[in-house]
């Protein structure tokens, strides 16, 4: 990692006061920066806040939230919550499987564009089902609907 | 900007003030900005009305400023309305007229005829069976409904604190401060009879009680904003619709208890919600509503929020403080209690958003108020999220005690696509599955235990004939394997194996002395698990098979699905109602399908991936599926 990261870093840790117990707000605005927790970064936030390398891995994988891996530019969160599931969320999720060439173990497109994530729920269960395209809602999707959100989202690069 | 406010007087005065604004707003249009209808354009329609009006030389007003300017027509973006399924929506006052699905191109007419001439759209209307319904309260969903934790989510703007004031904000917490003793404020809670909204249904005054017994002069109040369970949204709206009274109920339970540090610990999910606490957090502490000597009484409170990363089993109690507190989010063993040794080993007092939502009301009208509704052991109204296949989705409050066939029929308008309701999931990945038998008993805390299930939170999903409930169970045992922490045995590899089991029936391979493993294995897990997301985590499977256990004999013995939901015991065909139009073999992904033009057409059972794309553009329902 350069320099000009480590004061990026600095910014938030000196925000929070190297508290420890605001460790999982530090994380997740490093995370902002990165959109993962590159490894570097958990080093040198552990070293800062005095935690072990061992304890901060132990927090940042126990919340799903957490990437260790680069995401993609649009991340796709397929809500598979209850509601988004009685109305067939698994049919969406196969049709954007489909068009990414993505399955549950690969999860971020070669060319870094998009990330498909499930999630358990996204409290809209009113519009099920629902996919997140970052921090947009599209409600009452359908397969072909995700295929053309695919598109899209391709198309504007 | 609201004035820095230090006296009980001067509150009065403020509210007075911006009451009289808001009185200058003779005519009102409140616009549904939920999750939902913003998601379907709501916010074009509040940008596209302000513009309608200042075009034609109407004075807009958006926000309250204080001034009387003399007469408007008030626009609001609201939060939720409740009506998801029927969105983009809003409100016309005085008149109290509700529009559904309406569209950019509608405001033109609106602001002209509504608006201007005072006529109701029949086409922008509610309709029910050819019926317009033009007033808010005579719509079949809002009829059975009373609005009270939710009550100014659908009138103000949540990020206005001056909205929140002109409807009288904050003289609870002034109450609270200047004519109530500490014990005052919990015997009103307890004399109130609310009972926590996040699941268990402790009694409220009897926690705040613990707590206030305590005195270390270190103590927190924390509000349990994770909201997981998948099918509830109703916490969401309180925060994100109406923070003010979420923060009125923490300062008030720290009058109460004698704690002056709060915590909200919002789901990572909801980026909204912690978007308006942060604000609504720093507008009342500019008004001298929050911080340090609040309202001029000496006293004082600090606000601070914690942003979930992820975890279900966060809502629970001591994971959730482990979590504010930097760790793993793990439960621990008890005792000891959170009330005794919570949040950084201090007295805690920890309730859920609603049920702190709750507190103004009943500090503002009294217990003998919240208790008019409901039932005896179950005082005041619920929010339920109303979701699945019901014809009105949507977040509703009603009275505790009132029937199924209310909620789902009355209000919800009875089942999508003319289907046969076959059953309710209640109170998510804890709670269990009411049948038709079930429809006419009273859904509050006590009735529902007796029957294997529970409130929970509030999700209600609906599902019909064509929900395949051995699924359902599955589908909650994945969720519950996911999201067990690890930490014990019992829900680590208990859940595990049951939901091997469920997903070996689902697939074919079950055997007939799997149904007595599974309730074997429930019994164990549900004694011996550490916290309540173990404790509970066999009900959905328990009570379904309670309640449908042939369906679980039918994909063992026959390896059949009567509802298609499981691939693997699904084939399709088509019957002779085809009149070969080919558009099947056209859409079918991997050309399992073929024959002539106007003749019936065959699927090849090896080729077939059981997607269902054929079913689903079928233009005369030739396909089947079993």
């Amino acid at each position: 990692m350069e320099q000009k990261d480590y004061q990026q870093i600095d910014e938030i840790l000196a925000k929070y006061d190297r508290d420890k117990a605001r460790i999982i707000t530090i994380m997740q605005e490093v995370q902002n920066i990165y959109r993962y927790l590159p490894q570097d970064a958990l080093s040198y936030i552990a070293k800062e806040v005095g935690m072990s390398e061992s304890k901060l891995y132990g927090v940042a994988t126990f919340y799903s939230n957490f990437a260790l891996t680069g995401k993609g530019k649009y991340v796709l969160k397929v809500c598979r919550g209850t509601a988004c599931h009685v109305r067939k969320s698994g049919n969406v999720l196969r049709a954007l499987y489909e068009a990414t060439g993505l399955n549950e173990e690969k999860t971020t497109t070669d060319d870094g564009l998009i990330s498909i994530e499930i999630v358990s729920c996204l409290g809209a269960c009113a519009l099920s089902p629902v996919v997140m395209v970052n921090d947009t809602v599209h409600a009452a999707m359908t397969a072909d609907k995700a295929k053309d959100l695919v598109d899209e989202l391709r198309a504007e690069g | 900007m609201v004035n820095r406010i230090e006296s009980q007087a001067a509150l009065q005065a403020e509210q007075a003030k911006y009451a009289a604004a808001l009185k200058q707003e003779t005519r009102r249009v409140l616009i549904c900005t939920g999750t939902g209808c913003l998601a379907s354009g709501g916010l074009k329609i509040y940008e596209a009305l302000q513009n309608r009006l200042k075009a034609l030389g109407i004075p807009v007003e958006v926000v309250l400023d204080g001034e009387v300017h003399g007469e408007s027509v008030g626009v609001r973006k609201t939060g939720c309305h409740g009506l998801c399924e029927f969105g983009p929506m809003l409100r016309i006052e005085p008149q109290n007229w509700v529009y559904v699905r309406v569209h950019e191109s509608d405001v033109d007419e609106i602001v002209e005829k509504t608006l201007v001439g005072g006529e109701f759209i029949d086409r922008l209307g509610y309709q029910k069976d050819g019926k317009v319904f033009k007033a808010h309260d005579d719509i079949p969903f809002y009829k059975k409904q009373t609005r009270r934790v939710l009550s100014l989510c659908d009138t103000i703007d949540a990020q206005s604190l001056e909205d929140y004031l002109a409807f009288g904000g904050y003289s609870a917490t002034a109450k609270a401060l200047f004519e109530m003793q500490p014990e005052e404020i919990i015997n009103e809670i307890t004399e109130s009879g609310i009972r926590g909204r996040g699941g268990a249904g402790f009694p409220m005054g009897k926690k705040w009680s613990q707590v206030a017994a305590h005195d270390d002069p270190v103590k927190y109040i924390v509000c349990n904003g994770d909201e997981g369970d998948p099918g509830a949204f109703m916490d969401r709206s309180c925060m994100e619709d109406n923070p003010h009274r979420l923060l009125e109920g923490m300062i008030i339970a720290g009058i109460a208890t004698g704690a002056t540090e709060g915590y909200i610990y919002v789901r990572a999910e909801y980026p909204t919600a912690v978007e308006r606490l942060t604000n609504a957090i720093q507008q009342a502490e500019a008004a001298g509503l929050l911080g340090d000597n609040i309202l001029g009484s000496g006293k004082s409170f600090h606000m601070h929020i914690n942003c979930g990363a992820g975890a279900f089993v966060c809502g629970e109690g001591s994971a959730l403080t482990a979590s504010i507190e930097g760790n793993r989010g793990m439960p621990r063993t008890k005792p000891p209690r959170t009330v005794d040794k919570g949040l950084f080993g201090k007295p805690t007092c920890l309730n859920n958003v609603e049920t702190l939502a709750s507190v103004s009301g009943i500090i503002e009208n009294g217990a003998a108020w919240y208790k008019s509704l409901g039932t005896e052991g179950s005082t005041g109204t619920k929010a339920f999220a109303l979701a699945g296949n019901v014809v009105n989705t949507g977040l509703i409050e009603v009275p505790m005690g009132i029937t199924l066939r209310e909620v789902v029929y009355d209000i919800g308008g009875g089942i999508k696509n003319g289907k046969d309701f076959k059953s309710v999931q209640i109170g998510g990945p804890s709670g269990g599955c009411l049948t038709k038998e079930h429809m006419d008993i009273p859904m509050d805390f006590d009735s529902l235990k007796k029957v294997g299930a529970i409130i929970g939170s509030g999700g209600l999903v609906v599902m019909d004939e064509d929900t395949c409930m051995v699924n359902i169970a599955q589908f909650f045992m994945n969720f519950i394997c996911e999201e067990s922490c690890g930490k014990c045995t019992p829900c680590r590899e208990g859940t595990t194996r049951m939901n091997d089991i469920l997903t070996a029936i689902t697939k074919g391979n079950g055997k007939m002395e799997d149904i007595d493993e599974l309730r074997d294995l429930a019994q164990t897990i549900k004694i011996s698990s550490l916290c309540g997301l173990g404790k509970t985590a066999p009900n959905p499977v328990l009570s379904t098979l309670q309640n449908f256990e042939e369906e679980y004999i039918e994909h063992i013995r026959d390896k059949r699905c009567r509802c298609g939901t499981c691939k693997d015991l699904s084939s399709y065909h088509i019957t002779d109602k085809c009149i070969g139009c080919t558009k099947c073999a056209r859409n079918c992904p991997v050309g399992a399908i073929s024959g002539e033009v106007r003749k019936r057409h065959s699927i090849d059972p090896a080729k077939c991936i059981k997607c269902g794309t054929c079913k689903a553009g079928c233009p005369v329902g030739a396909i089947k599926e079993g």
